[in-house]
């Protein structure tokens, strides 16, 4: 086996854990806009557990996107080209939910930011969905041709795993930001949240696990299984810690579920990338799909100061936004006129809650 | 349609809209950091109210550049499966390097300088911003060096036909990039300057007309306050006036050094290529002189109606050459010439589908090269030349009280982004009929090309691509809306609105916006605000 290709294949199947990893929690506290979220203080609890971090957690998105593209050209065109009409749903997400992210708050208004909410609740919603279908189609194949092009149709890509995919990732999310909302609040949002990961673990993680289980059938490897079993015993570990309320460690297991699980999932269709479902011969691996051997050697230099640099002041950023807070904390929102005409003539307020 | 068409469409119009708030990120960005690193070092409150409120735009502007960007980097494999598979060994290895070494960056220290205003020391605080700024500079040298490949192969081997790169050093460094990046960091700043410009211009004349600050018998400022308009004392006019000043300064070098820059592009082109710049003069004949206006149809493929009203004799050697007498070839004979190289028909491969076998047409489209590089050079000078009259005219500290003089400053804010949007259409579709261009040159069998009409994905349907661009379309127009209304609240509501302790003084939030003085971290151990 080529040794450039498989480690950029573990490389790439590390960005994508890494993302889900980062970006799951603050996809989960988008979902959660609406539903857990009682009212307005709380809903701005939420947004500003993840504020400081949400931009850098969807850079791991672009930069999977981008590794792919450098390092398997032809994994990345027949994927992204082939679920064309879904990946266009979740570029629209995601475009919502990081404009409303910022704006939500810059207009004093109930109908502005009761839109800007649902923008975030469906955003991060089908963008979880999305992307679940995604990896799961990705390691269970696609009907793709001789060329790596789809056939049969814009919506040929919809099988059973799509949806298994999607839930899989948006429970997985649901969970890991209630985890993650025990974790850095206090306060009735954080027994809250410790309640929904009690209640919520072994529906919202079934999904993925079923995913897991489907791909080690098809491909069976015994350490697939191993892994498996592993992150089943995580999850339990999760729900323990939950119980106990060691919130960190909860949150933490919550994230060893999740590498095991997409471990076990990489690994068992390894070496194959991108499986066509009518012809094997046809399938996408590591050795037909990947650059050449010296734009995977330029990479790999690049990736070695990269990540680890990444790492480090993405750690730096969580460190800095260590603190639990709660809604004791938040400032009013202020109102303020326009200043350019006398003060009596106040337009629409407009609300400016501190930053920059 | 067909799929080829739409996704032409498709690409030309979210890349041309993610490229408006690009160069605004850029320059803002620059210059914020540079005023709060002047903060910092004179204590002067204007400067600090000033990073607030021109910050406050700046995230306005980038929260957009980050949702477009998106769709960007997914396009390629979404839209164009054919041209990733072709150029993937070279092209993608920017884009990741990109994502790694720059978005990365950006987002993450943009993050810690808005949520870090008290939460930061003072000096960090400030390098945060300073490392973001970077941060988007290097992305933009990334994404120009992958462009530039396209508009220039180089570093490259062909095996089983698809370049495979071999000199990552010659595609880093790739003359055409470095170029570019020079021309788009100054076009970025011209836009930059024009909006300080601009808005600034807009605050002094409200000042004027509330009857807040007046002039002397010569002419000079005297600056006043107002009891009822929060945010409107002394202060105030010192930041609108600085701010001016910078703008208008910023929007001149940049426009200088957009001139050099353009200037070298152009003499690259010319050899890199001569269709483009043939096409961009509508110089159907070799000869020396530089058309300042040609009429007729400039669309008719043999040129035969093109009719040069005026011309500058020499000046089109001078942009190639530096000299006046060397003839430059004309449309029609690069045409044979192209031919001669890359053939008469397009290939008979499944590939081009029903354009397989068809005639090539070397030729760009001439009214949009020709009218878009006029374009580009004429917006960017005239934001030049208003930045130069502005600093005169308000050379005594403040703007005349005429309305239309205010709103043609408001109005000049849209040039730059004129500019910049007429270059990059020059620049693509200027290439045209080739997505990745001739490299004149590498010599031999080797060379390096692909035609446009074989780049997009051939599995996905035109009814696919209507669906992206129907709904891209309406989202990004729905969103431009959006955007605008903020910042004009935002801009209407002047410093107050991005520091909200000047209205309530003492009220909440007060303390807990920044303090007052560079060196005070705030107390407290809650993080600052920011949604
Ligand atoms: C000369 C500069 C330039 C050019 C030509 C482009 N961009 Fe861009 N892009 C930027 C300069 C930039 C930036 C200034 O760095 C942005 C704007 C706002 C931001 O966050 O970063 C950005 C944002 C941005 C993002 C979001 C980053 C984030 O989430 O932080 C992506 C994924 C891309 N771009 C990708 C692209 C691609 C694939 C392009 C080519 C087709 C492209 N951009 C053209
Ligand atoms: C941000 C500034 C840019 C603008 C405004 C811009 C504009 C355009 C336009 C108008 C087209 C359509 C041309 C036509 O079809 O006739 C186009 C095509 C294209 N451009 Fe750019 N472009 C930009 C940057 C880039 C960059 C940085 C890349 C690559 C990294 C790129 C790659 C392409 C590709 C692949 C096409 C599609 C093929 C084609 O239609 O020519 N562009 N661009
Ligand atoms: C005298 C002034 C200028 C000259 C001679 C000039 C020349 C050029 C040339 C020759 C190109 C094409 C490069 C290529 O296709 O390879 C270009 C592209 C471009 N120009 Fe200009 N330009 C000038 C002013 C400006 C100004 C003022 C702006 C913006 C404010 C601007 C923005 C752009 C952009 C964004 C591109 C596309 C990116 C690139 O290829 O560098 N230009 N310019």
């Amino acid at each position: 086996m080529d040794f450039l290709p498989t480690l950029w294949f573990i490389l790439i199947a590390v960005l994508w854990t890494g993302y889900l990893f980062l970006e799951g929690f603050d996809l989960g506290v988008g979902m959660l806009m609406k539903t857990f979220a009682r009212d307005e203080k709380e809903r701005r609890l939420l947004l500003n557990t993840v504020g400081p971090v949400w931009d850098g957690n969807e850079v791991w998105l672009i930069t999977a996107g981008g590794a792919t593209f450098a390092a398997f050209p032809f994994w990345y065109a027949s994927l992204f080209s082939s679920l064309y009409i879904p990946l266009v749903f979740v570029l629209l997400a995601l475009i919502f939910r990081a404009v409303a992210f910022e704006y939500r708050g810059k207009v004093h208004s109930d109908i502005w930011r009761r839109t800007w909410d649902w923008a975030i609740a469906v955003g991060s919603f089908v963008a979880a969905f999305g992307i679940g279908a995604m990896l799961a189609l990705t390691t269970t194949g696609l009907p793709l041709n001789a060329n790596g092009d789809r056939v049969g149709g814009p919506f040929a890509w919809f099988t059973w795993y799509a949806v298994l995919g999607g839930l899989a990732l948006v429970g997985f999310c649901l969970l890991q930001a209630g985890a993650f909302l025990a974790l850095k609040t206090d306060g009735a949002v954080r027994h809250r949240a410790r309640r929904l990961v009690g209640r919520w673990l072994v529906p919202a993680l079934l999904p993925m696990a079923a995913w897991a289980i489907a791909v080690a059938l098809q491909n069976g490897k015994a350490f697939s299984w191993a892994l498996i079993a592993a992150a089943v015993l995580a999850a339990a570990a999760a729900w323990l810690a939950n119980r106990k309320d060691r919130e960190g460690l909860s949150f933490l297991s919550l994230g060893a579920f999740l590498v095991l699980g997409s471990t076990a999932i990489f690994s068992a269709t390894f070496p194959v990338v991108l499986p066509s479902t009518l012809n094997s011969a046809w399938n996408l691996t590591v050795t037909n799909a990947s650059s050449s051997a010296y734009t995977l050697g330029l990479m790999t230099i690049v990736a070695a100061v990269g990540v680890p640099l990444v790492l480090a002041y993405q750690a730096w950023t969580y460190w800095i936004f260590r603190k639990r807070i709660s809604i004791t904390h938040l400032p009013d929102p202020h109102d303020f006129a326009p200043a350019v005409g006398p003060a009596s003539a106040t337009g629409k307020g407009v609300a400016a809650a501190g930053g920059a | 349609m067909e799929a080829l068409d739409i996704a032409r469409w498709q690409f030309g119009i979210v890349t041309v809209y993610h490229f408006l708030m690009v160069p605004l990120t850029i320059g803002l960005g620059a210059l914020v950091a540079i005023l709060q690193t002047t903060w910092h070092r004179t204590g002067r409150e204007e400067y600090l109210r000033a990073t607030k409120f021109w910050g406050k735009l700046f995230l306005i502007n980038f929260i957009m550049g980050v949702a477009t960007g998106i769709v960007q980097e997914f396009q390629f494999g979404m839209a164009w499966s054919e041209y990733s598979r072709f150029v993937g060994d070279v092209f993608g290895a920017p884009l990741a390097m990109e994502s790694l070494l720059a978005f990365f960056v950006e987002s993450t220290f943009l993050g810690l300088w808005i949520f870090g205003w008290k939460r930061l020391p003072a000096k960090i605080h400030l390098a945060c911003l300073w490392i973001a700024v970077c941060g988007s500079i290097l992305s933009a040298y990334f994404i120009l060096v992958a462009n530039s490949w396209m508009q220039h192969p180089v570093g490259v081997r062909m095996v089983n036909g698809h370049p495979q790169m071999v000199d990552a050093w010659a595609v880093f460094t790739n003359n055409t990039a470095l170029v570019a990046f020079f021309h788009t960091i100054t076009g970025a700043l011209a836009v930059a300057g024009g909006f300080l410009l601009g808005i600034a211009w807009y605050h002094l004349w409200r000042r004027r007309r509330d009857g807040i600050d007046t002039v002397d018998a010569r002419g000079h400022v005297i600056v006043g306050e107002s009891a009822t308009i929060p945010g409107r004392d002394k202060r105030d006019h010192a930041v609108w006036i600085k701010s001016l000043r910078i703008g208008a300064v910023v929007a001149m070098i940049a426009f200088a050094g957009s001139a050099v820059s353009g200037d070298l592009s152009g003499k690259l082109m010319f050899e890199q290529q001569p269709m483009k710049m043939a096409a961009a003069e509508a110089a159907c004949h070799d000869g020396t002189s530089f058309s300042v206006l040609s009429v007729g149809d400039l669309s008719s493929r043999d040129c035969s109606k093109v009719v040069a009203v005026m011309e500058i004799p020499g000046l089109l050697s001078f942009l190639a050459h530096n000299d006046f007498t060397t003839d430059i070839k004309g449309v029609n004979t690069l045409v044979p010439e192209y031919q001669a190289k890359y053939g008469k028909y397009l290939p008979d491969d499944p590939l081009y589908g029903t354009r397989a076998g068809q005639e090539i047409n070397y030729v760009p489209v001439m009214p949009v090269t020709y009218w878009g590089f006029r374009m580009m050079i004429g917006f960017g000078g005239l934001a030049a030349l208003a930045a130069a009259v502005a600093l005169w005219i308000t050379r005594k500290g403040t703007v005349p009280q005429a309305k239309w003089l205010m709103r043609l400053a408001l109005f000049g804010i849209l040039a730059p982004f004129g500019a910049n949007a007429a270059g990059w259409i020059f620049t693509e579709m200027g290439r045209q009929p080739f997505v990745v261009a001739p490299n004149p040159s590498m010599s031999g069998v080797d060379q390096v090309f692909m035609f446009t009409a074989a780049a997009v994905s051939p599995g996905v349907s035109a009814g696919e691509m209507v669906f992206s661009l129907a709904s891209l379309a309406t989202v990004y127009a729905v969103l431009l809306v959006v955007e605008v209304v903020l910042l004009v609240k935002y801009i209407r509501g002047g410093t107050v609105s991005a520091m909200p302790e000047l209205a309530h003084p003492g009220g909440p939030g007060g303390k807990d916006d920044g303090g007052t003085h560079p060196g005070g971290e705030g107390g407290g151990d809650v993080l600052a605000f920011a949604y």
